[in-house]
C-alpha cells in the first residue's frame, strides 16, 4: 500500500497543490507525533481505495515549518483537502477510517 | 435482515483496551493459546486511542530495559507487534456496549456482537479537561491535549501548562524546547510532582510558576489569545498573555461503559480483589482503569500480566463449552 502518496517539500508544495487534477488531501505530520503515525496507514488505504477520485500528499512539518505556519497549523495531524489549489476542508486530529470517509464524503 | 440465526463466535479471552496493560495481557494470553481478541479503540488524538496514553508521549525514560529511553509510540507499537506475533487479533474500534450479566460476557461494536469467556478490562484513563467555556472550541487552536503533538507549533511563544503533577511538569519542561516562556498554573502552593521533576522545573529559566491559581476564562475567536486566571486565596484576577494552553490536571478512568455492571470506587475506578478479579466472575481489570495510586506504564504492564494469569487460571477451572452459539431470531 506504500507509495501511493506524494511527499511534499517547500519547493514542490505550491506546484503539487495547485496542479492536482483531483482533490488533494495534505497530511501535515511529523515523526514524533504518535497519532500521525497511527492515521498514516488509514489515509494510505483511503487513497488506494479511491484512487480515481482523490490523491494523498504528505508534508513533514519538521521539514517545512513555514508552510505549516502559512496554514496556521497548530496541532497535528491536520488534514487539509485542496481543490484547484484552494483549501476546502480542514480536519484536526486523528480519526478512524469510517469517520474520515464521512469527512471526505463530498470529494469521493 | 436474513432469517438465519445470528452466529456469534465465542473467544476464550476478550481484552478491552490496548495500552501497556491490555497489550501485556494480550501477549500472555496469546502465548497461552487463548486466542485473545483485543478491542484496541478507534483512532483519535487523545489518550483514548490504540496504544493509549503513551501514544502522546515522547521519551519514556523509566521503562526498564531501555538504557537510553524509548519513544512512547515506539514502545506501544513494539508491544502490539509482540502480541500479534503470538496470535493476538485486533479490532480497531471502540466498544459501544457490554453485558456481563450472562456468561460468556457480551460486547458490541455497533450491531456486531462478540463474546468472551473471560474479559479483561484495560480501558485506562483519560486526561481531564478544565471544563471552561471555549475550551473545546479552541482545541487545535491553541488549547492542546497533546504537548508532544503540538509543542512544535509554539516556537518562541508564551504558553501555559495547567497542573502540578509529574505529567504537568514533564510537559512544561518538554515545551521549553520550543516556547519562549512556559507558565505553570497550579491551584496550590506546592507540587505533587516527584522531586526530580520539581528540581528540573525550578532550574529551568523558561518556567514560571503561577501558584494558588486556576484558569477561569479563555479568550480568542479563531485562536487562543490569552487566559484569565484567578488566585484562589485572594480572589484576584490576572490576565496571562498566552497563545497556547496545555492541560495536565489529572485523569479520569474510562469506566462509563461499565456503570451498573462493574463495581467502582467513588472516583469511578474499578474495584479489584484477589489480584485482578472484579465483582463479576470471569471479568478482570488491569492498568490505570483500576489504579488510582501508581499509574505507570510498568505497573499497567505488570497488572496486565496478572490479569492474563488470573484469566487463564479461571478459564481452566471452568467446564469448556462450544465455540459458536446460535441465537434464534424472529426476523
Amino acid at each position: 500500500m506504500a507509495g501511493n502518496y506524494v511527499t511534499l517539500t517547500n519547493e514542490t508544495f505550491d506546484e503539487e497543490v495547485g496542479g492536482s487534477d483531483l482533490p488533494l488531501i495534505v497530511d501535515f505530520w511529523a515523526e514524533w507525533c504518535g497519532p500521525c503515525r497511527m492515521v498514516a496507514p488509514v489515509l494510505e488505504q483511503i487513497a488506494a481505495e479511491n484512487a480515481t477520485k482523490i490523491r494523498l500528499a504528505k508534508l513533514n512539518v519538521d521539514d517545512a515549518p513555514a508552510i505549516a505556519q502559512r496554514y496556521n497549523i497548530m496541532s497535528i495531524p491536520t488534514l487539509m483537502v485542496f481543490q484547484d489549489g484552494v483549501a476546502k476542508k480542514r480536519i484536526v486530529g486523528a480519526k478512524g477510517k469510517g469517520q474520515l470517509l464521512e469527512d471526505f464524503a463530498e470529494f469521493l | 435482515m436474513s432469517d438465519r440465526p445470528v452466529r456469534t463466535e465465542i473467544r476464550d479471552v476478550i481484552i478491552i483496551g490496548s495500552g501497556p496493560a491490555g497489550l501485556t495481557a494480550a501477549i500472555y494470553t496469546a502465548r497461552a493459546n487463548l486466542r485473545p481478541l483485543v478491542f484496541e479503540g478507534a483512532l483519535s488524538s487523545t489518550g483514548d486511542q490504540p496504544g493509549g496514553q503513551l501514544m502522546l508521549t515522547t521519551e519514556v525514560e523509566n521503562y526498564p530495559g531501555f538504557v537510553d529511553g524509548i519513544q512512547g509510540p515506539d514502545l506501544m507499537m513494539a508491544m502490539r507487534a509482540q502480541a500479534a506475533r503470538f496470535g493476538a487479533e485486533f479490532v480497531t474500534d471502540k466498544i459501544d456496549r457490554v453485558d456481563f450479566s450472562s456468561r460468556p460476557g457480551r460486547v458490541w461494536v455497533g450491531e456486531a456482537e462478540y463474546r468472551g469467556r473471560a474479559v479483561i478490562v484495560a480501558t485506562g484513563a483519560r486526561a481531564k479537561m478544565l471544563g471552561l467555556e471555549n475550551e473545546r472550541r479552541l482545541i487545535g487552536h491553541g488549547v492542546s491535549t497533546c504537548a508532544t503533538c503540538d509543542g512544535f507549533f509554539f516556537g518562541d511563544q508564551t504558553i501555559a501548562v495547567v497542573g502540578g503533577g509529574d505529567s504537568a511538569l514533564e510537559e512544561a519542561n518538554f515545551l521549553t524546547k520550543f516556547a519562549e516562556k512556559v507558565y505553570v498554573i497550579h491551584r496550590r502552593d506546592s507540587l505533587r510532582a516527584s522531586k526530580i521533576m520539581q528540581e528540573r522545573s525550578f532550574k529551568n529559566d523558561k518556567i514560571e510558576f503561577v501558584w494558588d491559581s486556576v484558569p477561569v476564562e479563555l479568550h480568542g475567536d479563531d485562536r487562543l489569545a490569552g487566559a484569565t486566571v484567578k488566585n484562589v486565596k485572594t480572589g484576584a484576577l490576572t490576565h496571562l498573555d498566552i497563545t497556547g494552553l496545555f492541560v495536565a490536571i489529572g485523569h479520569h478512568p474510562n469506566t462509563s461503559l461499565f456503570v451498573g455492571q462493574l463495581a467502582m470506587d467513588d472516583a469511578s475506578y474499578l474495584l479489584t480483589h484477589r489480584g485482578t478479579h472484579l465483582n463479576v466472575e470471569g471479568v478482570f481489570a488491569a492498568g490505570d482503569v483500576q489504579d488510582r495510586t501508581y499509574r505507570q506504564a510498568i505497573t499497567a504492564a505488570g497488572s496486565g500480566c496478572m490479569a492474563a494469569i488470573d484469566a487463564e487460571r479461571w478459564l481452566e477451572s471452568q467446564p469448556h463449552e462450544a465455540d459458536i452459539v446460535e441465537t434464534p431470531t424472529d426476523w
